[in-house]
């Protein structure tokens, strides 16, 4: 039996192989669709003004126009603006993965009275849509007097149900036995959880760090609701704003974008199996 | 123990236990004691076990506090807080004055509220579109033998990745009707095109088409990952029994694709009814510099809308009360789709 099987996937081997051609065409010729928008802002943002606006178009510039590049950093304060996010998002996902975790261990391994209700009240934030929270998350900020400033943008990003949520499942799939030995040693569930249990979670904080990390950066209505100061928003709001000053500079504004979205670019390609690891385990965006 | 059911049973915007035992339900107490170490006899353990147990109790307190607090501060109290504000009128000095329904009356009558979601209803639906588009592409990538999956993946992966501003920027480039390279492509077969994302006939589609081009990625990763738990040896099977690629594609690929199909569609549907960011920076971002599009209406979203009117327009209680019905809107139409897949959807 084995035998007339490993026959017979011999025998298709090659007829298989000849059968990937077409695959692989529909494949590319989507890929090139996907990757062609990206592609041409990259070219444009070489190009000078007249050249982008030339019909028929070139597609390699003709001159490689750097300035375009410097321009963004006199357009807005893009320096300034990188720093925002590059903080909003550090300081957002450094809260998650310690809050996070912490809470998803709790509700994984210790029992407590309540912890179901509890729960399931993690679980309701979690199916409400992010726009019905806007109103009341500004009026606290006003309040504060926080508005137009670096906390405004960090703090309700702090608290994540999902990631409790997918760090919980994490720690469920875990063997408990390395735990229950540390607790018969005597030491405290704090313990256990930060020496033991996180350790072992590496994966699952990874892919909650990513996709974070990822939300954070492109995060766009949070930091347009509260912050409107060029000093003090981020890439994603002054990026918007720069698309309205500067209406008819389209190589500059793709300058301004690329710089913008490169360093998830980077990371995305430097980390990709974790990162669509990530976006596959958890199933979840926005 | 009752949490672990909860889990299980969470709705379509929850994660969906993705393969993992979630019930660890046995008692912890029960699996130490019988692999009692160091020859101390059950009972003491048990005993000991209780009282860690009893002080365990204030630990899960302390460790869930953080996170607890700031969600119930900043996530929970206000959903009561923006259902409170749908049944109010904002001062405009602060304060609000209860109005009972009168917001939700108003929604009703407000022929900007139905076109905006009539737009989001007609991107929502062209975005589905892009589902079959997804599989399609991931059963060619998990074809067998197939070569350069990791580059494909990469590829198609980067929309999702690029800040949706960089996207707005370079799609508005190609849209443009003067110089945009699309209507140059068009041209040179003799169409003459259109300003794409300010002609009220074409802006819904053309936007809709960027949400394609911006999902297609995401929902081949997770069509993907449904096709590889598909055990092979089901297709060895059917290939010596006789059956084709095709046949073998619609009676065994798609029933056994259908949970993921299920679940990726009930995600699409939650997440594009919410769209914002990639609508308002290709219709909006210009409004505050004092120039409209003249396709705004055709292509405002409900979200932009509650947006428009909650920070601009500074009637809050109205914008809250345009949320509460998308909320319902959403739950409803996940309500449906859970109903619906026992018409469709195998789970082995």
């Amino acid at each position: 039996m084995a035998e007339t099987a490993g026959a017979a996937r011999t025998a298709r081997r090659p007829r298989r192989e000849g059968r990937l051609w077409p695959a692989h065409l529909v494949l590319s010729l989507g890929a090139v669709v996907t990757v062609f928008p990206l592609l041409w802002e990259l070219l444009t943002s070489f190009k000078t003004f007249g050249e982008s606006t030339r019909v028929p178009p070139t597609i390699w510039p003709e001159q490689w126009e750097w300035s375009n590049y410097a321009k963004v950093f006199s357009a807005v304060p893009f320096d300034q603006q990188f720093l925002n996010t590059l903080l909003m998002t550090v300081a957002r996902t450094g809260a998650q993965l310690v809050l996070c975790s912490m809470a998803a261990y709790a509700f994984a391994r210790i029992r407590f009275p309540g912890r179901g209700p509890l729960f399931l009240a993690f679980l309701a934030v979690l199916m409400v849509p992010g726009e019905l929270f806007l109103l009341p998350q500004y009026q606290i900020m006003q309040n504060l007097g926080w508005l137009d400033s670096l906390q405004a943008l960090v703090v309700p990003g702090m608290f994540s149900a999902f990631g409790t949520f997918l760090l919980r499942q994490f720690f469920l799939g875990l063997p408990e036995e390395l735990e229950e030995a540390a607790r018969l040693d005597g030491a405290n569930p704090f313990t256990v959880y930060w020496r033991i249990a996180l350790p072992l979670a590496r994966p699952g904080l990874l892919a909650l760090g990513i996709l974070t990390f990822l939300w954070s950066w492109n995060d766009l209505m949070w930091p347009l609701v509260v912050n409107t100061d060029p000093e003090k928003v981020p890439l994603s709001v002054g990026l918007a704003s720069l698309q309205g000053a500067h209406l008819t500079e389209y190589p500059v504004l793709m300058a301004g974008a690329l710089l913008a979205t490169l360093p998830v670019i980077v990371v995305f390609m430097l980390m990709q199996r974790h990162f669509i690891q990530g976006i596959a385990f958890s199933g979840m965006k926005g | 123990m009752s949490s672990d059911v909860t889990a299980d049973a969470a709705p379509g915007t929850g994660a969906p236990a993705p393969g993992r035992p979630s019930g660890t339900g046995v008692p912890a107490g029960a699996a130490a004691a019988a692999t009692a170490p160091g020859g101390l006899d059950p009972a003491a353990l048990r005993r000991r076990e209780r009282r860690f147990r009893y002080r365990d109790k204030w630990w899960g307190y302390a460790l869930i506090a953080p996170a607890g607090l700031g969600l119930a501060v900043f996530y929970l109290w206000p959903v009561v807080q923006t259902l409170y504000y749908s049944f109010t009128e904002w001062g405009a000095f602060g304060g609000t004055e209860w109005i009972g329904l009168t917001n939700y009356r108003t929604l009703v009558g407000d022929p900007e509220f139905w076109q905006a979601l009539g737009n989001t209803v007609v991107y929502t639906a062209l975005v589905l579109l892009g589902i079959p588009l997804a599989m399609v592409l991931a059963v060619l990538l998990n074809v067998k033998g197939m070569r350069g999956t990791g580059i494909y993946r990469t590829l198609y992966f980067l929309p999702v990745v690029t800040m949706p501003a960089a996207v707005a920027v370079v799609w508005r480039w190609l849209y443009n009707g003067d110089v945009g390279i699309l209507n140059q492509a068009l041209s040179a077969i003799g169409i003459d095109g259109t300003f794409w994302v300010s002609d009220p006939t074409t802006v819904r589609f053309a936007i809709a088409a960027i949400g394609v081009w911006m999902t297609v990625g995401y929902n081949m990763i997770l069509l993907l990952a449904g096709l590889q738990g598909i055990p092979q040896d089901y297709y060895e099977a059917a290939s010596l029994d006789g059956a084709g690629r095709v046949r073998q594609f619609f009676s065994l690929t798609l029933p056994l694709l259908s949970p993921t199909l299920f679940f990726t569609t009930v995600l699409s549907v939650i997440q594009s009814l919410q769209v914002f960011d990639l609508v308002y920076l290709i219709l909006g971002a210009n409004t505050q510099a004092g120039l409209t599009n003249p396709a705004y209406a055709e292509g405002q979203t409900v979200v932009m809308l509650f947006f428009q009117k909650s920070f601009f327009d500074n009637q809050r209680g109205y914008g809250a009360a345009i949320v509460c019905v998308l909320f319902v809107l959403i739950m409803a139409l996940t309500a449906i789709q859970f109903r619906l897949q026992k018409r469709w959807v195998h789970y082995g």
